[in-house]
């Protein structure tokens, strides 16, 4: 028998100290093997590559210092396009994308031409290259000469919106179908209308279940803004395009990808960062 | 007692066992040692350390000071192997935890074939012929949602047992089951103790835990404040914070 209010201050065991130095060796043994095998990849890469016949040529015509710093202002300026077409698109996508969800979440005979319409516009939209997109709307919808000219980075704009909506929708319907009927029921139950249970109850728990995918599609959309440079605009891929006719030097694309790079490294680490927050929530404690 | 004599020798043992959450204590310092068909009982209020004891033992939570043996072998050890361990050990959850996605007869014969290496058809005669026994022939072939929550917990149950186990870790097993229902787990339990399984049961089935266990064991935040045969325990029990539970859950 134990008295209960006899407590003092816990202070680890020698056995439990000396399990945790014991897991510490572990791991810092699994870090140094996991950093000296990188080390080995990256050197057989790269004495593999320099030792090609071709490398030097390579070198020149890809990784010229010179031209770089040379392209370096001419593809920042094209990238601002690129940054301020990814907030709006992504502004819009945001709300396109919720619209066509809660669209095909509708329940009831009533809104079937509703729910119709929102499935066939994901359907055919997913199905479309956006490249076909972005020359459909960039250069067709101009064409019908009933809107006032706009800069093509807008109709670039609209088309990625329109493609990307489709996606985010299919993926918000995902989540919102995972939230549990009961959560439905509960919120019906206490007298939420069917629109109030979508916004307060299905829709913020929805969201939270599908946060990883929602990233990848932001990330994947990052890079796809490159693509409105076929409509004219000059943003960062037009930009080193007009270097490299200049110079004969590939070099400015590359400088080009390394700030696509440069953009979405941050989001792909934010991403990760809340995805491992999320998990952390979810599973609490536990060792497996 | 066990209807099977125990020859003594321990089967899982925790010594000093110590859990943290945050800056809460819920073990503190916990002896417990079980032997072999012996039936022990933990009781206690919510957040007494039951379950947590349980999950230590089974390697789901890591001590944080403090050892447990499973048959001689140091669990807590860094160097162990926590999936071999686990394999020695049957747990059966709160919420029966089948795998929705596969067959009763699937998920019973998943680890005995996946981990122990059974061949599939041993695996599938042993479980059908267990199934059969306890009047769950029929329900092989369905899956988990095509059945009763105390056909799931039964089932639940098997899966754990099916490699027998060293030792069966059973934590609140009736709590998720409507009354009715409560009877046919219980059934199974009494049957296995019959068999002569060691086991560790968290419950608060008072009635139950006096009529099954070899011993009952009363944790309070995270210490074991009394243990003895359950006569003992529930009609003179000794320590005043006994008293106090056992008059508030009167069984």
């Amino acid at each position: 028998m134990t008295n209960l209010s006899a407590e003092t201050a816990w202070q680890p065991s020698e056995l439990e100290l000396s399990r945790r130095a014991l897991r510490r060796r572990a791991t810092t043994r699994s870090v140094l093997i996991a950093f000296l095998s990188s080390l080995v990849l990256v050197a057989v890469v790269v004495i593999v590559v320099v030792n090609t016949p071709g490398w030097t040529v390579v070198q020149q015509t890809f990784f010229n210092p010179k031209i770089a710093l040379q392209s370096i202002g001419p593809v920042f300026q094209g990238l601002l396009t690129n940054l301020l077409v990814l907030v709006i698109a992504a502004i819009g996508v945001a709300v396109l994308g919720t619209l066509l969800a809660t669209l095909r979440s509708l329940r009831g005979p009533v809104f079937f031409p509703l729910r119709a319409l929102a499935a066939a516009y994901t359907d055919f939209f997913r199905g479309v290259p956006l490249l076909i997109v972005l020359y459909l709307i960039g250069y067709g919808i101009p064409a019908l000469m009933i809107f006032p000219r706009m800069p093509p980075a807008f109709w670039g704009t609209i088309a990625i919106i329109v493609t990307y909506s489709a996606y985010v929708a299919e993926v918000l319907r995902a989540g919102m179908e995972a939230v549990h009927p009961s959560q439905r029921v509960a919120a019906r139950s206490l007298g939420l209308s069917h629109a109030q249970t979508l916004r307060i109850v299905v829709i913020p728990q929805g969201v939270r279940k599908v946060v990883p995918a929602l990233m990848n599609d932001f990330v994947s959309m990052q890079k796809d803004v490159g693509l409105i440079s076929v409509l004219g605009v000059i943003d960062a891929v037009r930009a080193a395009q007009l270097q490299v006719a200049d110079t004969y030097n590939y070099t400015p694309y590359v400088v080009a990808g390394l700030f696509f790079i440069a953009l979405s490294w941050p989001m792909i680490r934010f991403t990760d960062a809340v995805t491992a927050r999320l998990n952390r929530r979810e599973q609490a404690g536990g060792v497996v | 007692m066990s209807p099977v004599p125990s020859d003594g020798a321990v089967v899982i043992e925790a010594r000093g066992v110590r859990k943290r959450f945050g800056d809460h204590d819920v073990l503190r310092g916990l002896d417990l040692a079980v032997v072999r068909h012996e039936v022990v009982v933990l009781i206690g209020a919510s957040g007494s350390g039951k379950s947590t004891l349980l999950k230590t033992m089974n390697l789901i939570e890591r001590v944080d000071d403090g050892q447990i043996f499973l048959s001689g072998d140091d669990i807590t050890d860094p160097r162990a192997d926590a999936d071999s361990i686990r394999a020695r050990i049957g747990v059966v959850f709160q919420h029966f935890n089948l795998f929705p996605h596969l067959t009763v007869l699937e998920n019973i014969t998943l680890a005995a074939r996946k981990v122990h290496g059974w061949r599939a058809p041993d695996a599938r005669a042993r479980a059908l012929e267990l199934l059969e026994t306890l009047g769950l022939g029929a329900k092989a072939g369905e899956y988990p949602d095509r059945l009763s929550g105390g056909q799931q917990q039964r089932v639940a149950i098997v899966r754990a047992i099916l490699t027998e186990p060293e030792v069966l870790l059973l934590d609140e097993i009736t709590s998720a089951l409507d009354p009715q229902l409560v009877g046919e787990v219980l059934d199974l339990v009494r049957e296995l103790k019959r068999r002569g399984t060691t086991i560790v049961m968290a419950t608060h089935e008072m009635s139950f835990a006096r009529e099954v266990a070899d011993r009952v064991v009363f944790l309070k935040e995270g210490v074991l404040v009394e243990q003895g045969p359950p006569e003992q325990l529930f009609d003179a029990p000794q320590h005043p914070a006994t008293v106090e539970f056992l008059s508030r859950v009167r069984h």
